[in-house]
């Protein structure tokens, strides 16, 4: 049955919320309205306020309030409203939610989940299009997931708020309202593991969150260059899948790295570095990135030159040394 | 209500005035004097029928512990000294209020403690070696805070506050009567944390006591950097949060207060914020030079005021306490103090593989990887001894 990211994302906060009284979930505008993506919608009416309520505007506030509410036994699901907006809680996240575990040698756990709509290709306004998941992903205590299919929109929440660990839930904005077909409850993959989204043959282009898809597109039109390309969904950042990566490119024994964040020291700078580390005598050429430009995340009319889009996942292939030959790129240099 | 303008105009003056509403801000205000049931000599002041004094056995109790908190400061700070703690944050004349709030709770609320709370914790029996594991170095936090329902003292300022609120909302959800203690200092409440805390707190009902202990100083910023309010007991009533203020100095009122507030919180009335006007004799840590912000002078003037003196000037006054009484107590500081030296003294057993334990619930991949490395490195590091 075809439906989309939001409703399963819902869905899965109401089957959560009804197979566990520990659940609450609020935020802002997550009540009565059902949240400015309307993820929540519905969920305060079937529920009570009690279990889906909206909270003052301050999002340090937010996520101090589910520690607290998470010590007393509670399983907290907040919401972010956007991604640039969730900067105010950081200190709670780096300081509290990642380290509690830690600090107190196990004896207080903070299962909270922070779900955070990120990334742009929507056409927003400043500050509401931003990919912050390398700030998450640098911050051990932290899992920091990324879904890319419904499925995977459903299955790895469900997992999310059963984890023991706090978890950073990164939903691209983008892909909400896209539609697939989907039986939910479904249940997939669980968190650690990669998924090869398309099998190939030539090289691996490893990708997650909004940059799937637009791996998967890649992939189709280079068919037509000749390159049979491997898509790789990363899913969870943290905990991260090296194996079935590095299987894929000693594979294929070429790699290109996507991503919609700016590409300096972010997560596919990780990425590339691990895979040329554990591939290093199956690599035919260097592992390359494609990610979004190192700017601050420009006005809705500029923002196509931003995205990594398939021509510039191509023409990154195209420079996986076909020939053997050095990358003309660097030649200057 | 409104008054229409003909409203206004029909009423006569004397009407009109009696017509005002009251103002519903008036009764959130703190007084404008710090409550002091005690003088500074020890003396007691005119009895207050909002804050009934506690019964004589729990000033007996308060008097104790503040002389137990005293000498265990003392030990902490010598202990920094010898190089024992890598830092001390001593709390010397602020035993009234980390003594006396911690006694106005029950051992099933929660408390919420900063970096400065080390006496707070020992008075609320948590074992003072678990208190100073933190400063000592071998773990962050050394008790486990779900079985003496006390937080981790808290290093990044304010932060707490929200916790509390969100601990003490929880626990009313599931049908339980905890009341959460939130200690603050008076530079953290310039921090957003705390505005956050309070403010969820009361929109939520939430049963928390924010305790502000104003020493004057932020490291060395002094209060007129931090607020231009009246009083720190002031920045409730923009929230809607019952305030009041309280001479820190004196342990029977700041008990007092600290009992209302809980009072007040545990029947469902939502939070209290109380701020105690105090002083910290000590630098901020054995590292801090407080002779570069604030002069001898100052610091005499309250040495003076000590807490623990006027207590004892009181309870002997009223047959409490007498030499033997006092004699005893002394002997228990010391023989605490005794154990908490020889105990400190020893050497803590650390073990670095135990860094990847608590991460995670389960370590990941990544991490079981490093921990082999480690693992390899010490046992190359300990073959090399065994060479050499």
């Amino acid at each position: 049955m075809a439906t989309t990211m939001a409703k399963a994302l819902n869905t899965a906060l109401a089957d959560a919320l009804a197979a566990d009284d520990r659940v609450v979930v609020f935020g802002e505008d997550v009540g009565a309205l059902g949240g400015v993506f309307r993820i929540t919608d519905g969920l305060q009416a079937r529920f009570g306020d009690k279990r889906c309520f909206d909270t003052p505007l301050a999002e340090a506030g937010i996520v101090g309030f589910a520690v607290g509410l998470a010590i007393s036994g509670l399983r907290p699901v907040v919401e972010m409203q956007f991604d640039a907006f969730a900067y105010p809680a950081f200190e709670q996240i780096a300081s509290h939610v990642a380290k509690l575990r830690n600090r107190t040698r196990g004896a207080l756990s903070v299962p909270i989940v922070i779900r955070v709509p990120y990334a742009g290709g929507i056409g927003g306004v400043e500050h509401h299009c931003d990919s912050s998941e390398a700030y998450y992903a640098h911050t051990p205590g932290l899992k920091v997931v990324t879904p890319a299919t419904v499925d995977d929109a459903y299955s790895l929440l469900r997992e999310a708020i059963d984890d023991p660990d706090p978890v950073v839930f990164m939903e691209p904005k983008k892909l909400y309202f896209a539609s697939a077909d989907a039986s939910l409850p479904a249940r997939t993959e669980p968190f650690g593991r990669a998924v090869v989204r398309r099998p190939g043959r030539d090289a691996t282009l490893v990708a997650y969150g909004p940059a799937v898809p637009v791996a998967l597109e890649a992939a189709e039109a280079a068919r037509e260059e000749g390159w049979d390309l491997e898509v790789v969904d990363v899913r969870t950042i943290v905990p991260f899948d090296d194996a079935t990566i590095t299987a894929s490119v000693r594979r294929t024994g070429r790699c290109v790295v996507i991503q919609e964040a700016p590409g300096f020291a972010g997560v596919g700078a990780e990425i590339a570095a691990r895979v040329q580390e554990r591939c290093f005598h199956a690599l035919h050429a260097p592992v390359l990135r494609v990610a979004g430009l190192d700017i601050p995340y420009p006005a809705p009319m500029l923002e196509h030159t931003h995205l990594p889009g398939v021509d510039r996942v191509l023409d990154a292939v195209a420079r996986l040394q076909w020939d053997d030959q050095p990358d003309a790129r660097w030649a200057a240099a | 209500m409104t008054t229409t303008p003909q409203a206004v105009r029909r009423a006569s003056p004397r009407a009109r005035r009696t017509v005002t509403p009251p103002d519903p801000a008036r009764s959130l205000l703190p007084d404008a004097e710090p409550v002091r049931l005690l003088a500074q000599d020890g003396m007691p002041l005119p009895a207050r029928a909002d804050y009934p004094e506690p019964a004589a056995e729990v000033l007996h109790e308060l008097y104790r512990r503040m002389v137990l908190g005293r000498r265990f400061d003392t030990q902490a700070t010598a202990l920094t000294k010898q190089g024992r703690l890598a830092v001390y944050p001593s709390s010397r004349g602020q035993e009234a209020c980390q003594v006396g709030a911690v006694l106005a709770v029950r051992d099933t609320d929660w408390v919420f403690p900063t970096y400065r709370e080390s006496m707070a914790l020992v008075a609320r029996g948590i074992d003072p070696v678990e208190v100073l594991t933190l400063l000592r170095g071998d773990w962050h936090c050394g008790y486990d805070p779900t079985e003496v329902r006390t937080a981790p003292q808290c290093t990044p300022l304010a932060t707490q506050c929200v916790h509390a609120a969100g601990l003490a909302h929880g626990e009313a959800y599931q049908g339980r009567d905890t009341v959460a203690l939130a200690f603050i200092g008076d530079g953290a409440t310039s921090e957003g944390d705390f505005h956050e805390g309070v403010n969820f707190a009361a929109v939520f009902k939430a049963p928390v006591v924010y305790f502000v202990q104003n020493n004057k100083y932020a490291i060395s910023v002094p209060l007129s950097r931090q607020t231009a309010a009246p009083s720190l007991a002031y920045k409730g009533v923009g929230y809607g949060v019952p305030s009041e203020q309280v001479d820190g100095n004196d342990p029977v009122a700041v008990l007092a207060v600290l009992t209302r507030a809980v009072a007040h919180a545990r029947a469902g009335k939502g939070p209290f914020l109380v701020e105690a006007h105090t002083y910290r004799m000590e630098p901020h840590t054995n590292a801090d030079d407080a002779s570069r912000y604030r002069d001898g002078a100052e610091v005499d003037a309250w040495r003076d005021r000590d807490p623990i003196a006027r207590l004892e000037t009181y309870l002997r006054a009223r047959g409490v306490l007498d030499d033997a009484a006092v004699a005893e107590i002394a002997e228990q500081a010391e023989a605490y103090a005794a154990d908490l030296r020889t105990r400190m003294n020893a050497q803590p057993a650390v073990d670095p593989l135990s860094l990847f334990d608590h991460v995670y619930a389960e370590p990941t991949p990544q991490l079981i990887e490093q921990r082999e490395q480690v693992r390899a490195e010490l046992a190359a590091a300990r073959a090399e001894e065994g060479d050499a």
